[in-house]
C-alpha cells in the first residue's frame, strides 16, 4: 500500500529538493571553475565575463608536467613539424618545452611534488589509522587507569591551532636533519591525525559489541587473532572514515609544508601557487595541477564509499 | 566423557561480590540450567567456566583437572550467547566453519562437519546466507551449530533464546531438548525464565545474589523448596507466603494465616515435624493448586469470600480472602463467578510447606 502523502508534506519534499539543489551547486561551483580553467585556452582563462562555452585544450596538462622556456622567435616550419603534438601545443603558445643536451624533455616540479604529496598523505594516513586503530581497541576494551584523563590528553593535543607550533618545530626539526624530508613531514602529519585517528576509531569500536570477540575467544582463537579475524572486518567502515579525514588533513596541509620543506620532500599544495610568479601567471596551468591534485582525494573516497554508507552489519547482534 | 565442577568459586567487581563460594558438581551429559533473577551471577558464573572472566578464588575443574588459569581457547567449551554474536561479515557457513579453522582441520573435513551440523540443524539452505538475512530462530539455529560443530566437552548457553518472541521461544526450547538428547553432551543453560528451567532441565541450580539457594531436579525444587526464595521464584502463578501460626486443636493441629480467627485444620502429625519449631514465627506455603475451593461447607473447610478472578484459560485464579491476607486458589475456569462470592476453603496438607521466618529456610515438613 502506497502512503499518504499530504499536499504540505509535497510541499515540503520540493523545497527540501530545491535547497539541496543549490547547497550542491554552491559546493561544486568552485570545482567546476577550476576544472573547466585547466582545460581552456590561456587566453579565456580570464576574460571578463567568463567564458562558458569553449573548446576544450590539452595544453595546460602538457605545461603543467614539461619544464618550458618563453620563445625568442617563432619556431621554424621544420622545427614545427618535426615537433610531436604535444610539443607543438606548447609552441601555439609563444614557449617551448625544455631539453636537455641530449634531446630528453625536461619534468617541470610538479610531478616530483604530487609524488611527494602521495607518499606523505598514505604513509602517514596509514601510520595515524594503524596505531589509532590499536590505541582506540585498547581504550575500549580494557581497563586502562586514568582512561578518562589519558583520552582527555590525546585529545588535548588539537587544542592549539598547530601552526603556533610550527616556527618551534621548525626549529627542532632543523637541529635533528629532519626539515624538508619526507620523514619529517610523515612524523608531524600522523602526530596531528592520531588524536583524531584515537577518538573516532574509539567510537567505532566502542560500537562493536564485545561478544563477537568473546565468541571468537571461545571457539578456539587467541585474543589478537580474534582481533584481526573479527574486531578488524568489523571496524572496515570507521577505519575506512577514518582514513578518508586522514588522508585529506594530510594532503591538503599547507602550513606546515611551506615552512618545513623547501625542494626534496615540498607537497604539492605549497608547490601550486608558487607556480603565480610575478609577471604573468598561466592561470590554465594553476588550474590543471590543482585539479589533478583534487583527484586522489575523489577518488581515494569513491573507492571507500560502500564502507563509508553505515549499515553493513546491522541485524547480526539482537539487542 | 566430562564432568565440570565448581570448588569454593568467589568473583568479585571491585568491591561487589558476585559470586559467593559456589560448590556444583555437573556430570557427564547433564543438562543443568542456572536460574535466578538478572544480577544474581549466574551469567558470570557461566562466563568463569567458559574462560571470559576470571574469578578471585575456588577452582573451575573440567574432567578433575583445573581450568582457571587456562584462556577461553585452551578449555575446549563452546557458547551460545543471547546476542548469537554471528559474526556479520561471515557467510552461516564461514561462521560454523570458523571454530574448526581454528584447528588443523583439513578443508574437506571442516566441509564435510559443517554440512552434517547443517543437517542437524535443518539449516542446509541457509549455508550461503550472511546472518543479516536470517529471521530469530535461524541465527538462533546458526548459533548452535557454531557452538556444536566442534564437539566441544561442554555446551554453555547464556539466555539463547531470551531475545525471540514467545511462540518461537517454546519451539525452540523443544528442539534444544531434542538436540541435547540426540548429541548428548554436558550442557550448562543459564535463564531468568523458570518454564524454561524446568522444561528443560536435567537439575535446577538456583541463584540470589551470588549464593547458590538449591540444586535439584525440576520436580525436587518445586515440590520441595529449600527456602523462602526457591518456594517464591519457582512456580507460577507463584507460591502463596503468609506468616502463620500453628497451635494443637482437639486431636489435630490448627494453622492460623496471619490474623485471620479461625486455622485451617491439619493433621497432628505436622505439630511433632515442626520439631519445636511451632511456637516460633513460622510461615505457611502453598501453592494455588493446594488452596482448595469449593462451594458447599464441609469439614475442615473455612468459609472465605473470593476477591479478585484472573481466568487464564484453562484455569482461573481466585483470590480469596483469609482474615486480612489474600491466598491465590486455583480452579477449574469458571467456577467462581466473580468477586464477592461466599466459597469454603481448606488448604491441602500434602502440599503445605513450612518455613522459618529468620532464616528463610524450610523446616522440611512433609505431610
Amino acid at each position: 500500500m502506497a502512503a499518504v502523502r499530504t499536499s504540505s508534506e509535497i510541499g515540503f519534499n520540493r523545497a527540501a529538493i530545491v535547497a539541496v539543489l543549490v547547497v550542491t551547486i554552491i559546493f561544486l561551483a568552485p570545482i567546476y571553475w577550476i576544472a573547466s580553467t585547466a582545460f581552456k585556452p590561456r587566453n579565456l582563462a580570464t576574460t571578463i565575463p567568463p567564458t562558458v562555452v569553449f573548446q576544450p585544450e590539452i595544453s595546460p596538462f602538457v605545461k603543467l608536467f614539461a619544464k618550458r622556456s618563453q620563445l625568442r622567435s617563432p619556431p621554424t616550419p621544420e622545427e614545427y613539424a618535426a615537433a610531436p603534438w604535444w610539443e607543438r601545443v606548447v609552441f601555439n603558445g609563444g614557449e617551448k618545452i625544455v631539453r636537455d643536451g641530449k634531446g630528453e624533455v625536461q619534468w617541470s616540479g610538479y610531478p616530483s611534488r604530487f609524488m611527494n604529496s602521495l607518499i606523505v598523505a598514505i604513509t602517514s594516513t596509514v601510520l595515524a589509522v594503524g596505531m589509532g586503530t590499536f590505541t582506540a581497541y585498547g581504550f575500549s576494551r580494557f581497563r586502562v587507569k586514568g582512561e578518562a584523563d589519558l583520552l582527555f590528553f590525546i585529545l588535548s593535543t588539537r587544542m592549539l591551532p598547530p601552526v603556533v607550533v610550527a616556527i618551534p618545530m621548525f626549529l627542532m626539526y632543523r637541529a635533528v636533519g629532519l626539515n624538508d624530508s619526507h620523514l619529517g613531514l610523515i612524523i608531524l602529519y600522523t602526530a596531528f591525525n592520531l588524536s583524531f585517528s584515537v577518538w573516532l576509531m574509539k567510537g567505532f569500536m566502542d560500537e562493536i559489541p564485545k561478544e563477537y570477540e568473546e565468541a571468537a575467544l571461545v571457539d578456539g582463537y587467541t585474543r589478537m587473532e580474534a582481533f584481526f579475524k573479527i574486531v578488524l572486518p568489523e571496524a572496515a567502515t570507521g577505519i575506512a572514515a577514518t582514513a578518508v579525514f586522514c588522508f585529506i588533513t594530510a594532503w591538503n596541509e599547507y602550513a606546515f609544508a611551506l615552512i618545513m620543506t623547501s625542494r626534496r620532500a615540498q607537497t604539492a599544495p605549497p608547490f601550486i601557487p608558487s607556480q603565480v610568479g610575478s609577471g604573468l601567471p598561466d592561470w590554465t596551468v594553476i588550474a590543471a595541477g590543482t585539479f589533478l591534485f583534487l583527484l586522489p582525494v575523489a577518488i581515494f573516497t569513491f573507492l571507500l564509499r560502500n564502507h563509508l554508507l553505515r549499515g553493513m552489519s546491522f541485524g547480526a547482534i539482537r539487542k | 566423557m566430562t564432568q565440570i565442577e565448581l570448588r569454593g568459586v568467589q568473583k568479585y567487581f571491585g568491591a561487589v561480590q558476585v559470586i559467593k563460594d559456589l560448590n556444583l558438581k555437573i556430570d557427564d551429559n547433564e543438562f543443568i540450567v542456572l536460574l535466578g533473577q538478572s544480577g544474581c551471577g549466574k551469567t558470570t558464573t557461566l562466563r568463569a567456566i567458559a574462560g571470559l572472566e576470571t574469578i578471585d578464588g575456588g577452582d573451575i575443574l573440567i574432567d578433575g583437572k583445573p581450568v582457571q588459569h587456562l584462556k577461553a581457547a585452551d578449555r575446549d567449551i563452546a557458547m551460545v550467547f543471547q546476542s548469537f554474536s554471528l559474526y556479520p561479515h561471515m557467510s552461516v557457513y564461514e561462521n560454523i566453519a570458523f571454530p574448526l579453522r581454528a584447528t588443523r582441520k583439513s578443508k574437506a573435513e571442516i566441509d564435510q562437519e559443517v554440512r552434517s551440523v547443517a543437517k542437524t540443524l535443518q539449516i542446509t539452505d541457509l549455508l550461503a546466507k550472511k546472518p543479516s538475512a536470517l529471521s530469530g530462530g535461524d541465527m538462533q539455529r546458526v548459533a548452535i551449530g557454531r557452538a556444536l560443530v566442534r564437539r566441544p566437552k561442554a555446551m554453555l548457553m547464556d539466555e539463547p533464546i531470551g531475545a525471540l518472541d514467545a511462540k518461537l521461544r517454546e519451539e525452540m526450547r523443544a528442539e534444544i531438548k531434542r538436540l541435547h538428547i540426540k548429541q548428548g553432551s554436558t550442557s550448562i543453560y543459564v535463564t531468568h525464565d523458570q518454564i524454561e528451567a524446568m522444561s528443560l532441565a536435567d537439575r535446577i541450580v538456583i541463584m540470589h545474589e551470588g549464593v547458590l539457594q538449591q540444586v535439584g531436579s525440576p520436580d525436587d525444587v518445586y515440590s520441595h523448596p529449600a527456602n523462602l526464595f526457591v518456594a517464591q521464584f519457582v512456580g507460577s502463578p507463584v507460591m502463596n507466603v503468609a506468616e502463620a501460626s500453628v497451635t494443637e486443636k482437639a486431636s489435630a493441629a490448627s494453622v492460623t494465616v496471619g490474623d485471620a480467627t479461625t486455622g485451617f485444620e491439619f493433621p497432628r502429625a505436622l505439630l511433632s515435624k515442626l520439631n519445636g519449631h511451632a511456637g516460633g514465627k513460622l510461615a505457611l506455603g502453598i501453592r494455588p493448586e493446594g488452596v482448595i475451593v469449593r462451594h458447599e461447607a464441609a469439614d475442615g473447610f473455612l468459609p472465605v469470600e473470593t476477591q479478585i478472578v484472573e481466568p487464564l484459560g484453562s484455569f482461573d485464579i481466585v483470590d480469596i480472602k483469609v482474615g486480612s491476607r489474600m491466598l491465590r486458589a486455583r480452579t477449574k475456569s469458571g467456577f467462581v463467578s466473580g468477586p464477592g462470592e461466599k466459597v469454603f476453603a481448606r488448604i491441602d496438607p500434602a502440599q503445605a510447606h513450612f518455613f522459618d521466618v529468620a532464616s528463610g529456610r524450610s523446616l522440611g515438613v512433609r505431610l
